[in-house]
């Protein structure tokens, strides 16, 4: 089978340039091929601007819109694509440096702003767990919620590590613009691990920065869910951090 | 330090592991870095690593220990690694590993403690974990820990900037000329440089389970201004990676360190031919010898994952099955997946001295792109353990010879290959001349800068077809079973194509530059051992136990043996 594509996609040559519109033919036999292919293909002779890394959905390089839908440009099969003609944009919510490039530093600097870090350097992971104890209280029955509660604990850090720093909930999301309060779930996902792994000196902080940028600006239309790359649980992630930041509900 | 108010900034090239943990450990003695990177840490190939990290944690009841660490790598590198260097490692290693879980990285644990999985070539379960996507909790901490000290002013980040050339002057490394991409201003960053830029898998692009940012360029720039290289011939072929669209996709050996079975059909029935010929640990083989037996096998490789228990696949693997219901459309618990070697690792690179001290004073190398701990052959999860390593020796390093060069007692060291017969086999140490300040020469070193700064071409899009024949010919050349003709054929091809030197922009020239090296580094390697196969040559021999080196002096390649320290 040939599949063959029109790739129409939003130029720029630079930053205050004009934008454009141009079309490129392509075709492949390849079933998996994906915009991303195609771009690959594409620049080895005209020199479209555009990010990748991992080819994986693995990175977060090349999110962009596609068809009016903001998705990463290698999980984005070209037979999925319904009409014969794909139109690529870049992402809307941050400048554009070059045709399907922006600048999402806005993203890393409001981290940042939200001082995301753990205030842990120095201690040894045994005082991690002594810390925790003092909480859940002595004995074999406190051990043991510890233990569970330390477990899941990793599961919520491990869901919230998978962030990409894509952008693409951002992109979607009626409530976020660079620069405003409201963060969104770039933010919310590396706030939720820390807020599990916090030391107890460090949640006042944590909490009031997650109300304001996080819990105050959310109106809850969720669109990021649909679109989360990483497959985010947002809702257990969202539900673990206002339970802790919001109603004290540390563990 | 009372002096570091003053001193340079150091260069960090690349903003993967091997990068975050130099800036770290700078940071954390108030030294100033700037963290200089093409894409954002977040795009780097460390967020892909999956089946995790070693360290003799001895935690699993098997009395692991740092020796046995210690004794599996080397035996795994076939004796080609820097013995000094890999004890260094192993017993830095259970430390590293308690330090991640501080930064928050979410480890596998049971009962509180840490869980180890089995990985290939190491007979105890020494490889901790976060399911199958280590790099991506590693540095999703990492890069927090990071953050803190950029807000402190102690880490500068420039991200989309792409490191062209190194400031070079009478063998001492001033800085760096990098090239802001999105603005294509050309910038010059004095102080002493750190190359973390990740592995050379771009050279073969499309064959490996890396990513399109690491091209293997810096390197390539580095061999030209006369940064010595080693052991470039020795390519890792992971034994399981599957095609998909532009890469093939790797299948976490962690997949056989939890029971998977490599098999073929034979006479319509499943062979699993690494137990029949190694025994019940033969899935666990090193990745060169399973690779090798692979390559010798004239039907199709399945990965039979059927035997996993479901607590398996819950707790520790459910990310590898999404992964491959994804990309393959099919359950691995449910059907054997057919997979391929693929290229994965390059195990040299830039030469280092046990201080990833490099042959140019102020220069240093780490990570993936330096030819450190791997020897012949790296086990599964000792790339991350290097890198982390690696970043924070070379940290130390520049903070060592720059207090030094301040103090005008020279300590700065490097390693330099020796061309002449009568030295070969010895690494020489050279030493900083005694009388030279450190500390003005490199604010000096500004002013001579800012004059230096040079055109530089990179790859254009003309030239694509060049770059193509030159990987094909790279693939062809250093496949997993290599002889004298494939080998001079490749050779032959690359020498053609820069035949039309007068054309080619600075990147492509020095790209086929480190292409000729690889191949003939392969050439002269006139043995088998670990990773490269020489059907020609089957036997390991004693008198190559002994490391490439692969050096530009007066236009052309030079290749030497050294051994290191025995
Ligand atoms: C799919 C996969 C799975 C793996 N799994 C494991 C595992 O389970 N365990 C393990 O130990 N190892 C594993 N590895 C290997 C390990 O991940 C890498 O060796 C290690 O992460 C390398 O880290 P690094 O910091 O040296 O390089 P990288 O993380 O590759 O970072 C390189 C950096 O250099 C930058 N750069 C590149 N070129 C330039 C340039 N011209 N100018 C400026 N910057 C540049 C990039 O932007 C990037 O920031 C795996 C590798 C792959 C590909
Ligand atoms: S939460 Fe999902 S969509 Fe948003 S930045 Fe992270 S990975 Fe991308
Ligand atoms: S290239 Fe990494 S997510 Fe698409």
């Amino acid at each position: 089978m040939i599949i063959r594509k029109e790739l129409i996609i939003r130029r720029q040559q630079k930053k205050d340039a004009a934008p454009y519109w141009e079309s490129f033919s392509f075709e492949t036999e390849e079933v998996g091929a994906t915009v991303a292919t195609a771009l690959t293909e594409l620049v080895r002779e005209h020199s479209i601007g555009w990010e990748c890394s991992c080819l994986q959905k693995k990175c977060g390089a090349c999110a962009m819109v596609i068809n009016g839908v903001s998705r990463l440009a290698c999980d984005t099969k070209l037979v999925d694509c319904k009409t014969d003609a794909i139109r690529l944009e870049p992402l809307k919510k941050f400048p554009v440096v070059r045709d399907l490039i922006v600048d999402r530093s806005a993203m890393m600097e409001r981290l940042k702003e939200l001082s995301v870090w753990l205030e842990t350097d120095g201690g040894s992971s045994e005082k991690l767990v002594e810390r925790k104890s003092e909480d859940v209280g002595e004995g074999k029955a406190g051990r043991l919620r510890l233990r569970k509660e330390s477990e899941s604990a990793d599961e919520i850090a491990y869901e919230a590590s998978k962030c990409l720093q894509c952008g693409l909930c951002l992109e979607i999301c009626p409530n976020f613009a660079v620069g405003a309060a409201f963060s969104g779930m770039a933010a919310m996902s590396p706030m939720t691990r820390l807020i599990v792994s916090a030391p107890k000196e460090q949640r006042k902080q944590l909490a009031r920065d997650y109300e304001k940028s996080v819990y105050a600006g959310c109106g809850k239309s969720l669109a990021c869910r649909e679109v989360c790359p990483a497959g985010i649980n947002i809702d257990r992630l969202m539900s673990r951090s206002n339970a802790a930041a919001i109603w004290g509900r540390w563990n | 330090m009372s002096d570091s108010g003053n001193a340079p900034a150091t260069n960090i090239i690349g903003a993967g592991l091997t990068g975050l943990s130099a800036a770290l450990t700078l940071a954390g003695q108030g030294r100033k870095s700037r963290l200089i990177s093409v894409q954002s840490s977040e795009r780097a190939q460390s967020n892909l690593a999956e089946g995790g990290i070693n360290a003799a944690l001895n935690v699993s009841g098997e009395m692991d220990s740092v020796e046995e660490h210690f004794a599996d790598t080397m035996r795994a590198g076939c004796y080609l690694a820097d013995p000094i260097m890999v004890r260094q490692l192993t017993k830095a290693a259970p430390q590293i590993v308690q330090k991640l879980q501080r930064l928050g990285v979410p480890f596998a644990k049971e009962d509180g403690r840490i869980l180890q999985r089995y990985f290939g070539g190491q007979k105890k379960k020494r490889t901790a974990f976060v399911k199958s996507s280590t790099g991506k909790a590693l540095m999703a901490a990492m890069i927090d820990a990071v953050r803190q000290y950029e807000v402190a002013g102690l880490v500068e980040r420039y991200s989309h900037h792409c490191f062209e050339r190194l400031f070079i002057h009478e063998d001492r490394c001033l800085g760096a000329q990098c090239r802001d991409a999105y603005t294509e201003e050309r910038k010059a960053f004095p102080g002493p440089v750190i190359v973390a830029a990740g592995g050379m898998n771009g050279m073969f692009f499309g064959h490996t389970t890396g990513t399109t940012a690491n091209t293997g360029s810096v390197t390539a720039n580095l061999f030209e201004q006369g940064v010595v290289l080693s052991n470039l011939e020795f390519i890792q072929y992971h034994p399981t990676t599957v095609s998909i669209p532009g890469k093939r996709l790797l299948i976490s050996e962690a997949a056989r360190g939890e029971g998977g079975r490599l098999m073929i059909m034979r006479d319509g029935r499943p062979c699993y031919f690494m137990e029949e010929k190694y025994g019940p640990d033969g899935n666990r083989m090193p990745r060169d010898v399973i690779s090798r037996e692979m390559a010798l096998l004239s039907e199709d490789v399945f990965l039979d994952l059927r035997g996993l228990s479901q607590a398996i696949w819950e707790r520790r693997l459910p990310d590898l099955r999404d992964e491959i219901q994804h990309y393959l459309g099919m359950d691995p618990a449910k059907e054997p997946v057919p997979v391929a070697p693929g290229i994965h690792y390059c195990m040299g690179g830039i030469r280092v001295d046990e201080g990833h001290r490099t042959n140019r004073s102020f220069l240093y190398a780490a990570g993936e792109c330096a030819c450190a701990y791997h020897g012949a052959n790296r086990l599964g999860g000792n790339s991350l353990l290097g890198a982390i390593f690696g970043g924070r020796c070379a940290a130390e390093s520049v903070m060592k010879d720059l207090a030094g060069a301040s103090k005008g007692n020279g300590n700065a060291r490097r390693i330099e290959a020796s061309n002449s017969n009568e030295n070969a086999g010895k690494t020489r140490f050279a030493q900083a001349s005694d009388d030279e300040n450190g500390m003005e020469f490199l604010n000096g070193a500004e002013e001579i800068m800012s004059l230096q700064i040079a055109a530089y071409s990179s790859l254009s899009c003309d030239e694509q077809s060049i770059e193509k024949k030159m990987e094909e010919a790279l693939f062809s050349g250093l496949s997993i079973l290599r002889n004298e003709e494939r080998l001079t054929q490749a050779h032959q091809t690359i020498l053609q194509l820069y035949n039309r030197k007068e054309t080619l922009s600075d990147e492509l020239r020095a790209r086929l530059h480190l292409a000729e090296a690889m191949l003939l580094s392969a050439l002269e390697r006139k043995e088998s051992r670990g990773a490269h196969t020489r059907m020609d040559y089957p036997e390991t021999k004693d008198a190559f136990r002994a490391q490439t080196c692969a050096k530009w002096e007066a236009g052309r390649v030079g290749i030497t043996f050294e051994k290191r320290a025995l």
